[in-house]
């Protein structure tokens, strides 16, 4: 997924001038090519990252758009003051491209995770954040930044995933994506959670549940009406991440659903990570089952929620 | 313009209008404002930006970043001088309906290029600005000016490494180092010494000056760039510069509501 990603990078380098790439300390070999051909719009500036993104913010600001990629969670949580200041303030096209979203650095413990990156650009004025779920959908969320104002966030993914984004289905920033029709239940994802959703739906179904799906490759701005339009006809939703359930896509899911009113609001369950660092090491994988984020995770917490019995109301 | 500029008054035009500003607001960084007087007289009068109050935004211009955003009482009465925006601003300092607030912001201020205030940012958006100008073939300058304190932040000598590696022998760092802090002494809180060496060490061709003698500064800027190398000049001041029981005092750093005597006083100093 990051290579694809680097890859548009370099495409829409070619064609404009103005597009920039900075990486801070990249493993040996990213992106020779684009070095070799477009030398003056590729630099590689070093364990610097609160000085790469100011100087980031002063090309843009300069009329350049300026694609930087480093390890997600060094852009976001070492460098939340730049993004804040320096980029969404001055609300300027930026593109941080944050390598390892997720659990994907597992093995190297919770100093190198990005499990809170989305809550913490999430709570930056103007920036918008885009988490893709595979290597095509990458692509197309690459190439419709080019002409999206502000700064962007990007979380890229392990890599290698299973293609499960269809084009036919189109793609705009801000705009969720139905990928299956409303059932019982409605999963609300966001990046590589959807591959889960996906197979957690088909386990459903040999039980004759029925599940929609709406995934959000953009976060934010999140697509409220899509969410409440498909949370209407659902008796229960889930939300699906590979993040810390505060701040995230759970969240922005509870806001909208505790504000939208809906006439029968649906069974509401945030599926993610919990407010903890992870005690173990292991692999992306094992973490995710640890944190109940396998696909027979997922089905059996569905089945527990939708049998669920309601709180009664105090008094009642 | 060039050759006339009378620090001595213009320093004493620019200090009572930063006075009359904080007593308009009741707030303001007196102390901080007061030791960067001539840096940006200097700049901005001695001839060496080159900018356009009517057409702010000109893609040619020098850039000028204050990334001592705390300073922004010294910045705002020079830049309404040049017309740049009204002068009826300054009087609206800190208010709902003003565009001057207590730290500059880029997109609310004609003159102003980034907006500072959290220390530590400028010096990298100006490199960001000063390569955008090698790419472009521009030859505008880019001029950041630091405090003392501010260079406590390691993302200051994050920039400073990135400056020298790229040459950027059309970026300036000019550092107002007034010797004090918000706490207390420079020398007390984090010392900077040998602070002059610390910047020659990083690969910046460096000026110490004196700013009892402003025109030496401007002499400075005034003077050839060096060449494949980016430029740092130490300006040794005053914190309060210019009015007695201001000079050196802490009580200043950050000053609230001025009692009528205190604002007696520092007119009768700046005998205006």
């Amino acid at each position: 997924m990051r290579k694809r990603c680097l890859e548009v990078v370099h495409r829409l380098a070619k064609k404009n001038k103005n597009v920039i790439f900075v990486g801070s300390d990249l493993g040996v070999g990213v992106l020779d090519n684009f070095k070799k051909e477009l030398p003056g719009q590729w630099f590689m500036e070093g364990v610097s990252e609160q000085h790469i993104i100011g100087m980031a913010a002063g090309l843009a600001m300069s009329g350049k758009t300026v694609y930087f990629n480093t390890i997600a969670t060094f852009i976001t949580r070492r460098c939340l003051e730049q993004n804040a200041i320096d980029l969404g303030l001055a609300n300027l096209k930026v593109r941080l491209l944050g390598s390892g979203g997720g659990l994907v650095y597992a093995p190297l413990g919770p100093t190198h995770l990005a499990t809170e990156d989305i809550a913490l650009m999430r709570s930056i004025p103007n920036m918008t954040i885009v988490a893709p779920c595979d290597a095509e959908e990458m692509e197309r969320a690459m190439l419709a930044s080019e002409s999206w104002d502000g700064p962007m966030y990007v979380r890229i993914a392990k890599g290698g995933e299973a293609v499960v984004s269809r084009p036919e289905l189109g793609f705009e920033l801000g705009r969720a994506i139905q990928i299956q029709e409303p059932g019982e239940v409605l999963f609300a994802t966001t990046g590589v959670m959807l591959q889960r959703a996906l197979e957690a739906s088909a386990l459903l179904a040999k039980d004759g549940i029925s599940s929609g799906i709406l995934h959000f490759h953009t976060v934010k701005p999140f697509d409220s009406a899509a969410l409440l339009q498909a949370a209407a006809k659902s008796r229960a939703v889930l939300s699906l991440e590979e993040h810390t359930v505060l701040g995230g896509l759970g969240s922005a899911v509870a806001e909208t659903l505790a504000e939208g009113n809906l006439e029968r609001p649906p069974l509401f369950k945030r599926l993610g990570l919990p407010d903890a660092f992870p005690d173990q090491y292991g692999s992306q994988n094992s973490l995710l089952e640890r944190y109940g984020l396998s696909a027979p995770l997922i089905a059996a917490e569905t089945r527990r929620l939708m049998s669920e019995r309601l709180t009664p109301a105090i008094g009642g | 313009m060039t050759e006339t500029l009378d620090f001595r008054k213009q320093g004493r035009q620019v200090r009572r209008k930063i006075t009359e500003m904080v007593v308009a607001a009741g707030r303001g960084h007196v102390g901080s404002a007061f030791s960067l007087v001539e840096i940006l007289l200097a700049l901005y009068k001695g001839g060496v930006l080159r900018v356009d109050p009517r057409n702010p935004r000109w893609p040619d211009r020098d850039r000028l970043i204050l990334s001592k955003g705390h300073g922004a009482l010294a910045l705002y009465p020079i830049l309404a001088d040049l017309g740049f925006f009204p002068e009826s601003e300054l009087m609206k300092y800190c208010r709902r309906d003003g565009i001057l607030g207590g730290h500059p912001e880029h997109h609310k201020i004609p003159g102003v290029e980034a907006s500072t205030g959290a220390l530590g940012h400028g010096l990298s958006i100006g490199i960001g600005m000063a390569l955008a100008a090698r790419m472009d073939g521009k030859d505008y300058r880019v001029f950041v000016i630091t405090g003392d304190g501010e260079c406590d932040e390691g993302s200051i000598w994050e920039g400073a490494l990135h400056a020298a590696k790229h040459k950027l022998d059309n970026l300036t760092v000019l550092v107002d180092y007034n010797k004090q802090q918000s706490y207390s002494d420079v020398s007390e809180v984090c010392p900077l010494e040998p602070f002059a060496d610390k910047w020659r060490a990083f690969g910046f061709e460096t000026e110490e000056v004196d700013m009892d003698h402003p025109e030496r500064l401007l002499k400075i800027l005034k003077s050839v760039a060096p060449k494949s190398r980016p430029r740092a000049i130490i300006c040794h001041g005053v914190k309060g510069k210019g009015v007695s029981f201001i000079e050196r005092n802490l009580a200043w750093h950050h000053k609230g509501k001025l009692t009528d005597q205190e604002v007696v006083n520092i007119y009768n100093e700046l005998e205006i």
